[in-house]
């Protein structure tokens, strides 16, 4: 018993620094700025199932999305309440809207979530890019 | 490359469209049986039902727009007929994730989201820009990545256990094609494991 304690102990000992790597690569690194380049590929591999910049799609076209009123995208039909929200995608709205999309605007239909802070920063600064040109 | 592909399509192509045809039916069946027909499905949901409709309904679009995409890659004349039986296999599969979304739905008590016309979806798509047999199948394996992120994506909103078990469900066929899609135009496997989602 004492055997496969201290087996078990062993087994722990080596596994804490593993789980402690892999949760890391996991977790966001505070330190990372954003990077529009790669906010391009999580754009593209993210979203664009429903979002494109130029046209309307499931989503709606998001070239100029920052900086503009909320459910206001010429010629798309919102949900109801994204239709009656009222406020600017500022790049810090944008990046709780990612988060948790329900929690910005109760009743959206989008409900898609961007886990890590960082893929929301990269893909936010993404889009900021284009706004500004 | 195409070997896969051609796997997939060894069937003599009559018979295959025809045998496709039949099974897409069964196929539709099946699936609405899965999906839809499980009365639990229907059953002690509140108030959080209209949500979850509505993240359905979103996945309904996603589905609309596949197979919309796949009718303009098979109509475009660009493809081989080994990759043409493929396309007509995957927008199958997307056909019955149709049927399965709207007859859920429907038994859910919300209202499945339209189909737009296929010129709608040719601009938005911009289907005039094809040019040959790799913008197609590029263009397909964009669309169905997106569709297997977005599914992936969704899960936890689901208020339903079930219903988020139907996005993973769909996510793994939209995995299936996106796979199958790369290998044919000869790209590497996924860099390593995890590179869905999250």
């Amino acid at each position: 018993m004492m055997q496969r304690h201290g087996v078990l102990v062993g087994w722990v000992l080596l596994a804490a620094p593993l789980l402690t790597a892999t949760a890391q690569t996991l977790l966001p690194d505070p330190t990372m700025s954003a990077d529009v380049a790669r906010g391009q590929a999580l754009f593209e591999s993210r979203c664009g199932a429903c979002h494109s910049l130029d046209a309307n799609r499931v989503g709606p076209a998001l070239r100029f999305v920052v900086g503009r009123t909320a459910g206001k995208a010429r010629d798309y039909v919102y949900s109801g309440a994204m239709a009656r929200a009222s406020h600017t995608w500022s790049s810090d709205k944008l990046m709780a809207w990612l988060g948790n999309p329900e929690n910005v605007v109760p009743g959206q239909a989008m409900n898609y979530r961007l886990d890590l802070p960082q893929d929301r920063a990269d893909v936010v600064a993404y889009l900021a890019s284009l706004a500004a040109h | 490359m195409t070997s896969l592909i051609q796997t997939l399509s060894a069937t003599p192509p009559t018979a295959s469209r025809r045998a496709f045809m039949g099974r897409t039916g069964t196929l539709s069946a099946v699936a609405v049986a899965m999906l839809a027909g499980k009365d639990t499905l229907a059953q002690g949901m509140g108030a959080d039902t209209s949500k979850d409709v509505g993240i359905l309904n979103v996945a309904l679009g996603l589905e609309h727009e596949a197979i919309n995409a796949y009718q303009l890659g098979a109509g475009s004349g660009l493809l081989q007929k080994a990759v043409l039986d493929v396309a007509v296999r995957f927008q199958a599969d997307h056909k019955a994730h149709r049927d399965a979304l709207v007859a859920t739905i429907q038994k859910l008590g919300g209202t499945p989201a339209m189909e737009k016309k296929l010129d709608d979806y040719a601009k938005a798509l911009n289907a005039d820009t094809l040019r040959n047999q790799g913008d197609v199948l590029d263009l397909a394996a964009r669309l169905e990545l997106g569709a297997i992120n977005a599914y992936l994506g969704v899960i936890p909103a689901f208020a339903s256990k079930d219903l988020a078990k139907v996005a993973a469900r769909l996510a793994a066929d939209e995995t299936m094609h996106y796979i199958l899609l790369n290998n044919a135009m000869g790209r590497p496997l996924p860099a390593g494991a995890l590179s869905f989602g999250a």
